[in-house]
């Protein structure tokens, strides 16, 4: 029986998953690298970043500034190794892909120009106006495809990690367009998936975000890490949560509530707009309840101003915010104050993984959102994320690589009957069963019950309840019904095995927060309102059981920044 | 703003597993003032029939998905308000000029493979090593090639388009574009390499300059602009070698 193999198999084409490709296919001559992507590469969510991407370019910066300020904005849960080893890499790897042909903003000498950014203490964010992320992943892209050794399984969607004797030794995926199930053998695969900010109700996510990849590994027995750290991104759209990038109070924009005021003076005086995140969203929390916000259709509001900056640095540095405000709320930036409120933007947490990638799981790796390699603690700082793709995309690629050259394929013949067993597992559940319960229904509730229990700011009464209706909903679940029973290009089935997907994160989620008894970054407790580094300077390991998850804790590594008082 | 109206919405259906050929479907939504083309497929998908098939993500416009016709035009339809076209009904059908897959999915095949046969990457006779740093590029220099870098891929040009309906040999718009933004990159000296593609008779030369690539094109790229430029470049390099016959360097 023959099935594809590969030495090294990507799941998630986006910006960690190109950069790993790449950097596996350098490491060894020969080596031949699969990229499995639900989405043609292009469309990842990469392509959704705006504001830019962090390292130190410049005289009046250095390596330490930059750690610092990562390990402080993380509320000193990240880990510092992790932190010195990424501020050093991020410099030759925001270089390289300029040399990839990533079109960077410039300045006159023709240097690439830097930008300020929340929580930076000084300009570290290079940018390609405001479309970072999607200049990023197009000259990822584009550059991927002069390399033989990568083959691209497009709009094939993973269903399952195959493994054997204790290691990872391949997938099975749904190639989308014919319906069939199949196994890819591989020695190492990379999970790139990317987060899972589509099991809230409102957020700044593609649609394509739902955990998958975290999802896998939990499955399988690898721990989700620090899960319960979600961020909130103080500056969406209402409705529809379009995100408004940072760099528009980079370049100078203001937060205006509906007294008039700059409320952010109460917050963080010090940095005022370019405070970090999650202070940000929980002082418009603070608004809200004083009575200091704007009500619209879609809830309340707070303006963000830029009119003050001119229409030439609007188009200038932010012409993808005055595009998206025209053609989704009819607003020119130049001429009106925009109306944004906190949007659920990015997992901190996701597959626990060493400083190089790799997962407790022999064969099994991660980077990007997807994973956890605790660069980001408990709060990430924009412009960080792009550049962790870049920097533990190569590691996690590289390592990967290297384990693969030690390392032979599983059996052909027993990972082509599991993909048999798969397909019949998936036709049994899906459309077997007559089940009554609508995808949406269910989807819907869950993100309902995840804002309501795990939101901006949660307390054990409302997490309780959330962990039992994640419970009911993993229930109805099993009684899914789907209407579509067909085999080509069947996205009904895809939205099915995604909602799975996002029930094993929104639990491993939900049962974190609850037992993280303090409040710390992104994750803020009302019923413990202190940071408590006595009991939670730790990282939370949920594993998936028969019945709840088992929450584990890990110790944070610190090198040479001891915790103190986060202000700003 | 939350009143809610009710439009109705035509789609072509095609499930190759059940039909020989494209049939239609009409299904009636109630929408919001601020709900896009997208927004009521996914509400028929949600709510009403789960078995029609499309594809979307990022609805904001960049991640180039969610091209479709909409009323006969190719449109992102995460950027086509309902209200515009209230309360005349709304078509939405596959994009032209492409097989269909399965409903609003078409293949998008060619379209990959000739993205790649422009050689839409960096190419230098001799890489400098990163740990030199950045290849300098002037804001003038960046200028020279920043709009063509703003293609989304989402392919509504290749469905404008009369010569690649006709011709689909022809490379087309997107990628004669992606391909130019390269030759005109300051860092790039890969024109050489490109041109048996661009310039080839599938290439520049089959474009009529009928121009509908650039009206339909949701990110301003002018992609044809960019082949005239290329046959005007052509062009001239090819007479230069006829009067200077050592050789057209600049």
């Amino acid at each position: 029986m023959n099935i594809p193999k590969h030495d090294v198999l990507l799941i998630g084409g986006g910006g960690a998953g190109l950069r790993a490709a790449i950097a596996a296919s350098e490491t060894y001559r020969g080596a031949d690298i699969g990229v499995v992507s639900k989405v043609y590469p292009m469309r990842s969510h990469t392509v959704s970043a705006e504001g830019g991407t962090a390292a130190v370019m410049r005289e009046d910066d250095n390596l330490d500034l930059h750690a610092y300020d990562t390990i402080k904005g993380s509320d000193f849960l990240g880990d510092q190794d992790v932190v010195e080893a990424f501020v050093k890499e991020a410099i030759d790897e925001v270089i390289q892909l300029e040399h990839w042909g990533c079109p960077w903003s410039r300045d006159e000498d023709g240097r690439v120009s830097v930008r300020a950014f929340g929580g930076m203490s000084v300009k570290r964010t290079l940018y390609a106006a405001d479309k970072t992320g999607f200049h990023m992943l197009h000259a990822l892209f584009q550059t991927s495809l002069k390399y033989d050794a990568i083959t691209r399984y497009d709009e094939w969607f993973v269903t399952s990690l195959l493994v054997e004797d204790g290691r990872v030794c391949g997938v099975t995926a749904l190639n989308i367009r014919s319906g069939n199930i199949h196994a890819i053998g591989a020695k190492s695969v990379i999970i790139c998936t990317g987060g899972a900010g589509k099991i809230f109700p409102f957020t700044t996510n593609a649609a394509i975000k739902n955990g998958d990849g975290m999802a896998l590994a939990y499955r399988i027995g690898c721990p989700l890490k620090d899960l319960e750290f979600v961020q909130y991104h103080p500056t969406g759209l209402p409705g529809t949560g379009i995100l408004m990038t940072e760099a528009s109070r980079g370049e100078g924009g203001h937060l205006v509530n509906s007294k008039g005021e700059r409320y952010l003076s109460e917050y963080v005086p010090g940095k005022m707009e370019l405070g970090p995140r999650d202070i940000l969203s929980r002082s418009f929390i603070h608004e809200q309840h004083q009575g200091n916000v704007f009500e619209g259709p879609d809830g309340s509001y707070v303006h963000l101003d830029l009119r003050h900056l001119g229409e030439k640095v609007i188009d200038e540095k932010l012409p993808f915010v005055r595009e998206l405000t025209r053609n989704y709320v009819g607003i020119d930036p130049v001429h009106e104050p925009i109306p944004v409120r906190p949007v659920v933007h990015y997992c901190m947490g996701g597959v626990h993984t060493d400083i190089n990638g790799a997962t407790p799981i022999s064969g099994l790796y991660a980077a990007g959102e997807a994973a956890c390699v605790s660069l980001n603690g408990a709060n990430r700082l924009g412009s960080n994320s792009l550049t962790e793709c870049l920097v533990f995309g190569a590691r996690a690629g590289q390592v990967a690589a290297q384990h693969a050259a030690d390392t032979d394929f599983a059996d052909s013949a027993s990972m082509a009957k599991m993909a048999q067993d798969e397909q019949k597992r998936i036709e049994t559940q899906f459309f077997g069963n007559n089940g009554k319960e609508r995808v949406a229904n269910i989807r819907d509730d869950l993100r309902k019950t995840m804002e309501e229990g795990a939101g901006i700011f949660r307390t054990e009464d409302a997490l309780k309840a959330t962990c039992d209706t994640i419970r009911t909903l993993k229930e109805r679940y099993e009684n899914i019904g789907i209407d579509d029973h067909s085999r080509v290009f069947n996205t009904d089935l895809v939205n099915a095995l995604e909602l799975g997907y996002m029930l094993d994160v929104a639990e491993g989620l939900a049962h974190s927060a609850l037992l993280r008894r303090e409040s710390r970054g992104s994750h803020a407790r009302s019923d413990y309102e202190e940071r408590d580094d006595e009991n939670f300077l730790k990282h939370s390991l949920a594993y998936q059981t028969d019945g709840d998850p088992r929450i584990e804790y890990l110790p944070v590594t610190l090198t040479r920044w001891e915790p103190e008082e986060r202000t700003y | 703003m939350s009143d809610l109206r009710t439009i109705k919405i035509t789609v072509l259906r095609y499930r190759p597993e059940e039909e020989d050929a494209p049939t239609e479907q009409t299904y009636e939504v109630e929408f919001r003032d601020d709900w896009v083309v997208l927004d009521a497929l996914n509400h028929i998908k949600d709510h009403i029939d789960g078995t029609l098939s499309f594809r979307w993500s990022c609805r904001m416009g960049v991640c180039g998905s969610c091209g479709m016709m909409v009323n006969g035009e190719p449109k992102l339809t995460c950027a086509a308000m309902l209200r515009d076209y209230y309360p005349n009904e709304v078509r939405v059908e596959p994009l032209v000029n492409f097989p269909i897959v399965r409903d609003l999915v078409i293949d998008m095949t060619d379209f990959m493979d000739k993205l790649k046969a422009v050689k839409p990457w960096i190419i230098r006779e001799e890489e400098k090593p990163v740990s030199e740093g950045e290849y300098l590029q002037t804001p003038d220099q960046l200028k020279d090639y920043k709009q063509f870098s703003q293609c989304i891929n989402c392919m509504l040009c290749y469905a404008a388009c009369p010569v690649y309906g006709l011709e689909h040999d022809f490379v087309g718009p997107a990628a004669i574009a992606l391909g130019h933004r390269y030759n005109l990159d300051s860092r790039d000296e890969g024109n050489q390499q490109r041109q048996h593609v661009i310039a080839s008779k599938e290439g520049i030369w089959e474009c009529t300059y009928v121009g509908e690539c650039s009206v339909v094109c949701p990110k301003h790229v002018d992609p044809a602009e960019a082949i005239q430029q290329t046959k005007v470049a052509t062009t001239t390099n090819r007479f230069k070698s006829l009067v200077m016959p050592w050789g057209n360097k600049k």
